[in-house]
Parts: C-alpha cells; sequence; structure tokens
C-alpha cells in the first residue's frame, strides 16, 4: 500500500505547463527524492502535494484516499503533511518556540500548557533547546531551518516535504541539517525531498525520480540512477551536476 | 611610540577621530554663520518692525497663549478618538479590499469605491459635506454634533489612506510567509491574524506615524464647522487683537508636539531601511 | 420775566425765522435751491423703508431723512427722494443726490472716496434663533440655556462671552453662511449677529428663523455704524452733522429708532 501516490498530475501556470503528467508513488517510511534541473518542476510538485497549488487534471492520493478533489478542505490535509521550503520559513515575529506551537495550539485546540513539554521535547531531540526563546534572525541558517523542520513536526505529520532546504545555507551549515533529515529516515518517517544534494540523495534516498520539464523521465533506486541510468537525459544531467 | 597608540586607539580610529572633530568645527561655525546672518539682517528690513509687532508681539503671545493651549486640549480629544478608529476602519478596509471569497465581493468593491472617493476628495469638503450635511437630514441632538460627523469626516478620509498602507504593508510580507503558514494547515484567517498582519503592521508603522501627523494637524479643519479648536480660537484672538501673534502661538504648539512626533518617525524609518539592508 | 430769557425767545424765533427762510447753513450748498436731494435704495425695502415710499416718512432712513431736513430747515415738501444703487453710490464722482441713505458702513476705505455724516445708527447685536428656539424668552437667563454659534473674527464672540456667559461653549464658524448652515442642522439654536444682519439673514437666508432681540448699542461692540453719504468734499456735510447731532441729543433720532426698529421689527431690547 502506497502512503502517497501521484497519478498523471497536470499543473499549468497559464500557457506554461509544469506538471505535465507526473506520476509517483511512495511507500510508508521511504524517503523519495526529486532532482532535476532548475526550472524542472520539483517544488511545483511538493507544492501540489500540500494543496498550495491546485492541480488542473490527475489525482493525489494520500493513504488512498483522493486528497487532490477540488473543493476539499486542505487544512486537514495540510495538517498531515508537513512542508519546510527554502528560506524565509520562519515567522520572524516570533520566537522559535512560539513559531513551533502556533499551528497545535490553533489547530489541535490545545492550550499551551498541555502542549509545552511536547514542544520542548522536539526542541530537545534536535538540540535546540537554548536557541527556543531566540527570535529567527538570532539563528542560524542551520539552526534555522532546523526550527523549522521541528515546527512542521509539532504538527504530527504522516509525510515530510522538503524543498531545497539546504540550498540557501553556507555549506558548513548544510550538514547539521542533513542529520536532522537521517534522523527522521530513521524514525520512520515518510519523506519527499526536492534537492541538489546529490551525494546526499545518493547515499540516503530509497527511491529517485529525475524529473524534466515537468515529466518524470527515470525513477529507481540511488545506485540505478546514479550507476547505471538508462536514459541520455538522466545521464547528461548527472554529469554536469556531479562534475 | 607612535600616538595612536598612546590614545589607546587604531590608525584609522586616531584618523576617522579627527576626520569627525573637523567636520563638527566646520558645522558649527558655519551654523553659526547663518543663524549671525539671520538675527542681525532680518532686523534691517525695512518692514521688520511693523512684521515684529503684528506676529511677534510678546505681549499678545503671553495674554493669549494659556488659552490657546486650553483649545489645544479640544484638538487633542478630537485626534483621540479619531485615531483609534482610522486605525480599525483602515485596517478592516484593506483586508476587505484582499477578500478572496466570492462571497466578500462587495466588501472589495465598497473597500475599492471607499478608497478611491474618500483620497480623491479635499478632507475639508468631506468635512463641510458630512459636517453640515449629514445633521442637515434632521438628526436630533446630540447626534447632529459637529464634533460627530467632522470627526466621522476624518475618520473616513483617513481611513481610506491608511487602509492603502495596510495594503502596502501586506503585500510586503514575502509570500513565503503565507505558503508556510498554511503548510501548517493554519486557515487563511489565522494565517492573516497571526502571520501576515503582525509583519505587516510593524512593516507600516513608520509611514502610518506619517499619518498620524497629518491627522494632527487636519483636526483643525473641523473649526470650520464650528468646534473652537486651536486655530479658531487664534482666529477669535487675531480679530480681537487685530495682531497675528496668536497663529504663531498656535503653530509653536502645533510644533511642540509635530516635532518630536516627526523626529520619532524618521527615526523608525530609518532604523527599518537599516533592518531591510 | 427775566431779561436773560427774553434774549433766548428772540434768539429761538430768530432760529426760526431763517429756518423757515431755506436754511442759512444749507443754502446754496444744496444740488436744488431750496431742496434737499435724499437717495434711497432701488428697491428699499423694510425696516428701513416701508413699502418702498420713502416720501410716506414711514420706516427708519425716510424717518431720519424728514428730521434731518425739518432740523436743517427744509420743509416736508422740499425734500426730494431719488433712488441709487448701494454700489454706484461708493464710487467716486459727481452726484444726483445731496445724501443717500441705504445703511451705508462707515469704513476707512470708503471714506477716502466718500464723505460719510456722523452715525445716525449704530447697529446694535441681535439674536437670531432657529426654528427650534423661537419661543426663547428675551431675557438673559433664557439666553443662557441655548446653543450659541457666531462667526469666529466678529466682536458677537466677545458680546456672547461678556454678556450672555451661556452655559455651553458656543461654536465658531468662518462667516455667515456657514452660521446658517449650523442652524438649519440644528446644530446650534441662536447666533449672534448685528442687528441689520440678523433681520436680512432671518427673513431671506434661514427658513423658520426668528430675531428674538436685541441687546442696547454699546461702544464695546464695534459694531457697524451708518452714515449719510455724500459726494467727497460736499460742503452740506457740516450742517447735516449738526443737524444729526442736534436730534441725537434731542431724543428724537432715539425714538424713531425705537419706533421703527424695535416696535415695528418686534425686536424687543433683552433684559
Ligand atoms: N506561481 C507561479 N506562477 C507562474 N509560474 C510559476 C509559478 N511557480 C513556478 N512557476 C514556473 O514553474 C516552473 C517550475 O518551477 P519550480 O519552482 O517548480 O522549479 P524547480 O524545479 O523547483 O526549480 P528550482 O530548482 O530552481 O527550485 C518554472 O518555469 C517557474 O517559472
Ligand atoms: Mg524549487
Amino acid at each position: 500500500m502506497l502512503k502517497l501516490e501521484l497519478r498523471n498530475v497536470v499543473k499549468r501556470f497559464g500557457e506554461n505547463t509544469v506538471c505535465n503528467g507526473i506520476s509517483l508513488g511512495v511507500e510508508q517510511g521511504q524517503m523519495v527524492c526529486l532532482i532535476g534541473a532548475s526550472g524542472a518542476g520539483k517544488s511545483t510538485v511538493l507544492r501540489c502535494i500540500n494543496l498550495l497549488e491546485p492541480i488542473e487534471d490527475g489525482e493525489i492520493f494520500l493513504d488512498e484516499e483522493d486528497i487532490s478533489i477540488p473543493g476539499l478542505n486542505p487544512q486537514n490535509v495540510r495538517s498531515k503533511i508537513g512542508m519546510v521550503f527554502q528560506n524565509f520559513n520562519l515567522f520572524p515575529h516570533m520566537t522559535a518556540f512560539e513559531n513551533a506551537i502556533l499551528a497545535p495550539k490553533r489547530i489541535r485546540g490545545l492550550s499551551k500548557v498541555d502542549l509545552n513539554a511536547e514542544i520542548e521535547m522536539l526542541f530537545e531531540r534536535f538540540e535546540l533547546t537554548e536557541r527556543m526563546h531566540n527570535y529567527p534572525d538570532q539563528l542560524s541558517g542551520g539552526q534555522q531551518q532546523r526550527v523549522a523542520i521541528v515546527r512542521a513536526l509539532a504538527m504530527k505529520p504522516e509525510v515530510m516535504l522538503f524543498d531545497e532546504i539546504t540550498s540557501a545555507l553556507d555549506p558548513q551549515l548544510v550538514g547539521e541539517v542533513l542529520d536532522v533529515l537521517l534522523q527522521l529516515k530513521a524514525q520512520g518517517m515518510t519523506m519527499v525531498l526536492a534537492t541538489h544534494e546529490m551525494q546526499f540523495a545518493r547515499q540516503a534516498a530509497d527511491k529517485i525520480c529525475f524529473l524534466k520539464d515537468g515529466k518524470v523521465v527515470e525513477e529507481g533506486t540511488a545506485k540505478e540512477i546514479f550507476n547505471t541510468p538508462k536514459q541520455a537525459e538522466t545521464k547528461a544531467f548527472l554529469e554536469r551536476a556531479l562534475k | 611610540m607612535p600616538k595612536y597608540k598612546a590614545a589607546g586607539m587604531t590608525r584609522r580610529e586616531l584618523y576617522e577621530h579627527q576626520q569627525r572633530r573637523r567636520s563638527l568645527i566646520i558645522a558649527g561655525i558655519s551654523t553659526i554663520c547663518v543663524v549671525v546672518t539671520i538675527i542681525f539682517l532680518v532686523p534691517l528690513a525695512p518692514g521688520w518692525e511693523k512684521v515684529q509687532k503684528s506676529f511677534f508681539n510678546g505681549a499678545v503671545l503671553t495674554k493669549t497663549f494659556p488659552k490657546l493651549l486650553d483649545a489645544f486640549r479640544v484638538n487633542i480629544m478630537i485626534f483621540a478618538w479619531s485615531a483609534p478608529a482610522i486605525a480599525i476602519l483602515g485596517l478592516m478596509i484593506a483586508l476587505a479590499r484582499d477578500a478572496k471569497s466570492p462571497a466578500l465581493f462587495p466588501l472589495r468593491i465598497f473597500g475599492a469605491a471607499f478608497t478611491d472617493i474618500f483620497r480623491g476628495v479635499p478632507v475639508i469638503l468631506t468635512v463641510y459635506l458630512i459636517g453640515f450635511g449629514i445633521p442637515g437630514l434632521g438628526l436630533p441632538r446630540p447626534w447632529n454634533s459637529p464634533f460627530i460627523w467632522g470627526s466621522l469626516a476624518l475618520i473616513l478620509t483617513y481611513s481610506a489612506y491608511v487602509a492603502e498602507i495596510f495594503r502596502a504593508g501586506i503585500d510586503s510580507v514575502h509570500p513565503s510567509q503565507r505558503s508556510a503558514a498554511l503548510s501548517l494547515g493554519l486557515s487563511e484567517r489565522q494565517v492573516m491574524k497571526d502571520v501576515i498582519l503582525p509583519q505587516a503592521i510593524r512593516n507600516v508603522v513608520p509611514s502610518q506615524m506619517n499619518m498620524l501627523i497629518a491627522l494632527q494637524k487636519d483636526v483643525s479643519l473641523l473649526s470650520f464647522i464650528g468646534p473652537v479648536e486651536i486655530f479658531r480660537q487664534a482666529g477669535v484672538y487675531k480679530s480681537l487683537f487685530a495682531n497675528f501673534t496668536p497663529y504663531v502661538g498656535a503653530a509653536i504648539i502645533f510644533l511642540i508636539v509635530t516635532i518630536p512626533a516627526t523626529r520619532y518617525a524618521d527615526y523608525l524609518m530609518a532604523r527599518q531601511m537599516r533592518e531591510r539592508r | 420775566m427775566s431779561k436773560k430769557m427774553i434774549v433766548s425767545a428772540v434768539a429761538l424765533a430768530l432760529l426760526a425765522t431763517n429756518a423757515f427762510a431755506g436754511g442759512h447753513c444749507a443754502s446754496g450748498k444744496t444740488l436744488e435751491k431750496g431742496k434737499f436731494t435724499i437717495a434711497t435704495g432701488n428697491p428699499a425695502y423694510f425696516p428701513w423703508v416701508m413699502d418702498d415710499a420713502p416720501e410716506s416718512g414711514q420706516g427708519f432712513e425716510a424717518a431720519v431723512g424728514y428730521a434731518v431736513a425739518k432740523e436743517m430747515g427744509f420743509a416736508k415738501e422740499d425734500v426730494v427722494w431719488v433712488r441709487s444703487s448701494f454700489d454706484e453710490a461708493i464710487q467716486p464722482g459727481v452726484k444726483n443726490f445731496d445724501v443717500n441713505m441705504q445703511q451705508y458702513s462707515i469704513t476707512d476705505e470708503r471714506d477716502q472716496v466718500v464723505d460719510f455724516s456722523v452715525p445716525y445708527y449704530t447697529a446694535p447685536m441681535a439674536v437670531l434663533v432657529g426654528a427650534s428656539a423661537t419661543g426663547t424668552a428675551a431675557t438673559i437667563e433664557a439666553l443662557k440655556n441655548l446653543k450659541w454659534g457666531a462667526v469666529g473674527s466678529t466682536t458677537a464672540v466677545q458680546k456672547i462671552a461678556n454678556s450672555v456667559k451661556p452655559n455651553n461653549a458656543p461654536l465658531l464658524y468662518a462667516d455667515n453662511a456657514d452660521v446658517n448652515a449650523a442652524i438649519t442642522a440644528n446644530q446650534i439654536d441662536a447666533a449672534m449677529f448685528d442687528l441689520p444682519t440678523a433681520l436680512f439673514l432671518s427673513a431671506v437666508m434661514i427658513e423658520g428663523s426668528k430675531v428674538i432681540g436685541q441687546f442696547p448699542s454699546s461702544e464695546s461692540d464695534d459694531a457697524d455704524q451708518f452714515g449719510m453719504l455724500m459726494e467727497e468734499g460736499n460742503p452740506l456735510k457740516s450742517c447735516v452733522d449738526t443737524a444729526l447731532n442736534s436730534i441725537t441729543k434731542s431724543g428724537i433720532l432715539a425714538s424713531i429708532e425705537a419706533q421703527w426698529l424695535q416696535d415695528t421689527t418686534g425686536v424687543p431690547l433683552i433684559k
């Protein structure tokens, strides 16, 4: 049974078809990496999964339930699917802790007292306890992204989407963020990543999809894609990316 | 041992220190020159004596100043109840104009018409039309008071401007903030209230400060429909003493309030510019 | 009978004789020999001239005209009335009248181009009330309770503050039209104007309004004073002034004013 499935998803921005029939299956606990050149449509796929963008055609299933029915209230879906973005993630007018507690407080309807312990645990788990009451601009880029992950986790999501969460970071900060992803994988989180970190994808991904012009050109295990790519386009992309 | 080592400064610090001193001295000297020129030359002008007597008359000033301050309390009163109303109405109109749900379409149209109309008509006309017009429909006292309807005219006009500033503030919040908030499962309303608005409002505080300063001055327009605030009181004294000094007195009182406020707004604006960079 | 009394009786008789002879002061100085030509408005109206007929001597200015003429020694039939437009008369130039009476306020600017007699009328302050307050009594006590308004640049402001001392702070406006608007909108009950302005506004501008009282005219009001207008340098001025001073002193002027501007207009003095 697939945790998450896309069937022939089509997304257009005006005349521009950004997703041109994308199909993708993600199993429970799998980490799937979307790779591809800039503009290939990786971010858009993730945004469609989280219902931030309505799709023109096709279906998206979560636990075999169609979540892409037009008119469906997206809030329930979104609280089950966490998402972290490249940058401008955190709310700058709130401390790290307030960032994390906002959505659970509002949506799960729990009081601050009830949530406190739970949220503090999360910060502790990701070694952010000391930074808990700082504002975003007092945090390093890496810490900010980790807080953003903590914030998403505070909603107890079943699936996590990551959109190039390390690409705005200084190289020495990338590691700490990727470590968090590994930690999550170890705990069995189902994850979909859009990434340019080829080495990380190669090591950690259970499945890799290569996107080009809004289509899945090739998919397979890390080994298959990196060692024996079938498509010429995949080969060309990887040659450039790994240089 | 070099001199800068002795002073506990680096070479550059010493250089900048000297530069600063130099420019301070130059600025000081040129300021003194200008002020001295004004003080000595202006009284030499042939009309100075007359101007002094009718604009800077100490006796008239001492006689009228306390009463002018008294009248200024009326300005402050009108300001005090108009400003919060403007903030609330302005925000509501800004939100109405950005409303997405089709059910709120009339609200959007209304918001747009509202801002177009009240930004397009001079404040004084609005004050006249609303201040005399609506009470003329036959409202009983005290509901026909010029204080109420004059204030409403100010509130409507200023809300139109304030709403546009709020909208600009809402637009200035990066769209990712919205995405991030939505992706957490928050509703549109919650996103607006908890995430967008707090940032938007903070972004526009300096601009809104400037609106407050303008409002403080425009409160005087209510004098045209009856309330005896500082401008009218000064006018009464001008006629009584056939002397313009009361107007100068009123200007002084305005400046006492608006200069610090203007400075503060500029400071906020400058700080925001620094933060943006 | 004392000698003194006889002398004064003779003097009086002499004076009277001279007067009947065509006026020794004014003789030769009038437009037309033996006639005194007075101009009035076209039309002239209540309460200054009744029914646009100055020859009847009815109305304040008509009555004053005849009183002055009589004082100067003209018989009633020697008074000639002509019409003139208001603006034309205050322009410099040759006039078709000896004196012109149509509520000309004496101002410095006008005095540059024409001559004015001493004032024959000092406009008193009067109370104009809107439709809702026409029942108010003409007493300070009653006036105190009204909501007041006035034009901010006039002495009416001081009159309200010093004479009425109302319970509520008055509202002040830029001009008469705004005061009208405030009365019409029922934002104020009463406004202070000089009497002629008040009469005009109540008759022409503000429906349902009424002038309910006037204050005794006083120097401190700095109010409008009406004078007879003459051509610049007219030698008749001293005769007219003497006559006016004399009917002022004798109380004739005051009684004319009482008759036409208090009784006829129905605007009583405020107590
Ligand atoms: N809101 C939008 N409106 C119009 N066009 C859009 C919008 N968002 C994305 N696009 C277009 O969709 C295409 C795919 O964009 P997308 O951000 O999904 O690419 P990407 O694969 O994530 O690229 P990158 O690696 O640079 O992040 C691009 O051509 C982009 O211009
Ligand atoms: Mg992207």
